[in-house]
């Protein structure tokens, strides 16, 4: 059997544990604190007898092993309870509402790698030059900013001052319908309906919030990717490429940048982990329907469920998405796999 | 060999030593000597604020409602008519409570849990790192929703669950710095003259960790400021009409697209201003303890 591919079931396989550790931990987060679950999750008009009957679906009633037991047993059934404020089961509104998080995530990760790596190569490339101290300035002043504030700061400039942005609410402007569903992506959506007046209208609204989770990622995959170049680009191997007399093009980029890219893409799965949290703050701020602004929702109604729920479904997805950058890893380095028995 | 002259209590020479180094790198850094000051102008907000502000914070008055910056009140007013300025000075001191408190506990708990298991390890060495790559396993500020979503909506609970999501980080730390150290010579002479393990993890090893910690702790403060500032911002923990910067840069939301910037833009400012001063604090103090890392 090939290293690479052993190598790749191993790290699927790793993904396992850390998955029961989630569910373990999300499990203790609704049933082993204080107070009682059932009255929590019966929400806040619950009488006595729909607090009893929750207790009952639950299992509350039984030691604490066999209900994890049920618990495990209605999550493999895709069951994370019923949303107390909309009455609809909460795995069918995380899911309705997830592409819209996914889509403002990446076109925002997508926007902020496509700034933040040239950005960190010219200044690798450039020490010491204007575009070495406005990376630097970026970087310390980018993970200073709250996101709330900046999404606020820009919807004023934007939207109030300048007058170019289209009103902070929601994916899509009034005026124009939803695309029809086939990815729950609008931008994808209305392309496959060829439909570019509703496109445009979802990108104008998509913009200033990507634009806000951006500035936030920038910082560290700029300061990363600047410190990656400058360790790459000082290699003996890059010594070595020069002295065969390699062109610029291909000793920066065929060999530095590729090199460079490990950490960049390591530093990623960090990122991933603060732009699911500002995801909440930005989604909040923009009214944006995504499964953020749904848990902010059911928190000020107290909808146990629903918050609990969103918990696991952010968990469930940051270990994908760890895992899809490990897996992009395999790719990026020959190596891979090579010392892995 | 330099590991012994960091734990060996400090001469006078030393300290002299000490502050002259401190003094080079504020006059080398001037951006290092500002982050102090503003540092010392956070810290004097938080301690004499209350007693110096012009107005009463909580005080209402519906005719000066939505005034803008003007003499009188340099940050305008807010919607039931407060002195923004007053509210955002006296926030200081709960914002910086509960970040300081956080990232102590986080610091104590961290540093006991990653000391023992960088020292002994083995299976409690396994068991807490299943234990912290679970917890990094979830989005930290998702988890810290969780936690106060679970253990009641406080400013105790937001404190806590801070403090829970950066215990990993000193953890890590403080182990990788103690097991490096726990077969150097140092601590195989302090064992054999007879100290307890318990001495030799506490007084030998783990003042080795300290210098690194300190950075890590300031850059944590403007984190937790941050975390705490966003749960507040989503309507968690702090409850209205306390002044506190991410609740009132949330009441301010409200106004923003009608013009009235005030109420958001100022808190929002000194959140970034404090969280700007500990960042840069932090990269300040690691040119101070470790000239070899500066970038």
């Amino acid at each position: 059997m090939n290293g690479r591919g052993a190598a790749i079931s191993l790290r699927i396989a790793q993904a396992i544990p850390v998955v029961i550790g989630v569910i373990v931990i999300s499990f203790l987060l609704t049933r082993a604190l204080p107070g009682d679950p059932a009255v929590q999750f019966a929400g806040a008009a619950a009488t006595p007898e729909s607090i009893e009957q929750v207790r009952q679906s639950l299992g509350l009633d039984k030691p604490l092993p066999e209900q994890f037991i049920i618990y495990v047993g209605q999550l493999l059934q895709g069951d994370l309870g019923q949303s107390v404020s909309t009455g609809r089961p909460v795995i069918q509104e995380l899911a309705a509402r997830l592409p819209a998080s996914l889509e403002l995530t990446l076109v925002a990760l997508i926007l902020s790698c496509a700034i933040a790596i040239p950005l960190g190569i010219l200044a690798a490339t450039r020490p010491g030059s204007w575009v070495d101290q406005l990376c630097r300035l970026l970087v310390t002043a980018g993970v200073s900013l709250p996101t709330f504030f900046t999404g606020l700061v820009l919807i004023y400039v934007f939207y109030y001052l300048l007058g170019i942005a289209p009103s902070p609410l929601g994916r899509l402007d009034f005026i124009y319908l939803d695309p029809p569903h086939v990815t729950g992506f609008f931008l994808i959506d209305s392309l496959l309906d060829g439909d570019p007046a509703t496109f445009m209208g979802a990108l104008r609204q998509l913009i200033l919030p990507a634009a806000t989770l951006a500035l936030f990622t920038l910082a560290p995959i700029a300061r990363m990717t600047r410190t990656a170049m400058l360790s790459a680009l000082g290699a003996d191997y890059i010594r070595t490429a020069r002295a065969a007399g390699l062109n610029r093009g291909k000793i920066l980029y065929g060999y530095a940048f590729r090199n460079a890219l490990l950490p960049v893409v390591t530093t990623l799965g960090m990122v991933f982990s603060f732009v699911l949290g500002a995801n909440v703050l930005v989604e909040k701020v923009f009214a944006w329907p995504g499964i953020g602004s749904y848990a902010v929702e059911a928190l000020v109604v107290s909808d146990y469920a629903a918050v609990q729920g969103f918990v696991l479904a952010m968990a469930l997805l940051f270990v994908v998405l760890n895992l899809v950058i490990d897996l992009a890893y395999s790719i990026i380095d020959p190596r891979f796999g090579a010392d892995a028995k | 060999m330099t590991d012994q002259t960091s734990t060996a209590p400090a001469t006078p020479a030393a300290r002299h030593a000490m502050a002259a180094h401190m003094l080079y790198v504020c006059r080398e850094n001037p951006v290092t000597a500002a982050s102090f000051v503003m540092f010392a102008f956070f810290i004097l907000s938080a301690l004499i604020g209350p007693y110096v502000v012009p107005y009463d914070p909580l005080a209402t008055n519906s005719a000066i409602a939505l005034q803008a910056p003007s003499l009188a009140h340099p940050f305008g007013t807010d919607n039931l008519g407060r002195d923004v300025f007053s509210r955002v000075i006296v926030a200081t001191r709960l914002d910086l409570i509960i970040s300081v408190l956080a990232v102590a506990i986080s610091f104590v708990i961290g540093s006991i849990l990653g000391a023992i298991s960088g020292y002994r390890g083995g299976w409690i060495d396994s068991v807490l790192n299943r234990v912290l790559d679970t917890i990094m396993a979830f989005p930290l500020f998702v988890l810290a929703m969780g936690i106060v979503a679970a253990m009641g909506n406080s400013v105790t609970n937001i404190i806590i669950a801070t403090a829970i999501i950066n215990i990993p980080f000193y953890a890590r730390l403080v182990r990788a710095e103690v097991s490096i150290r726990r077969e150097a010579g140092f601590t195989l002479a302090a064992k054999l003259a007879g100290n307890s393990d318990l001495r030799v993890l506490a007084l030998h090893i783990f003042p080795n960790s300290l210098p690194p910690m300190m950075v890590q702790v300031s850059l944590n403060l403007g984190w937790a400021i941050l975390n705490a500032a966003g749960l507040s911002f989503i309507g968690l923990g702090v409850k209205p009409p306390t002044p506190e910067w991410g609740i009132m840069v949330a009441e301010g939301a409200n106004y923003i697209i009608s013009g009235e910037w005030w109420m958001a833009l100022f808190p929002g400012l000194w959140l970034l201003l404090a969280v700007f001063t500990f960042n840069l604090m932090g990269d300040g103090l690691r040119d101070i303890v470790d000239p070899r890392r500066r970038t």
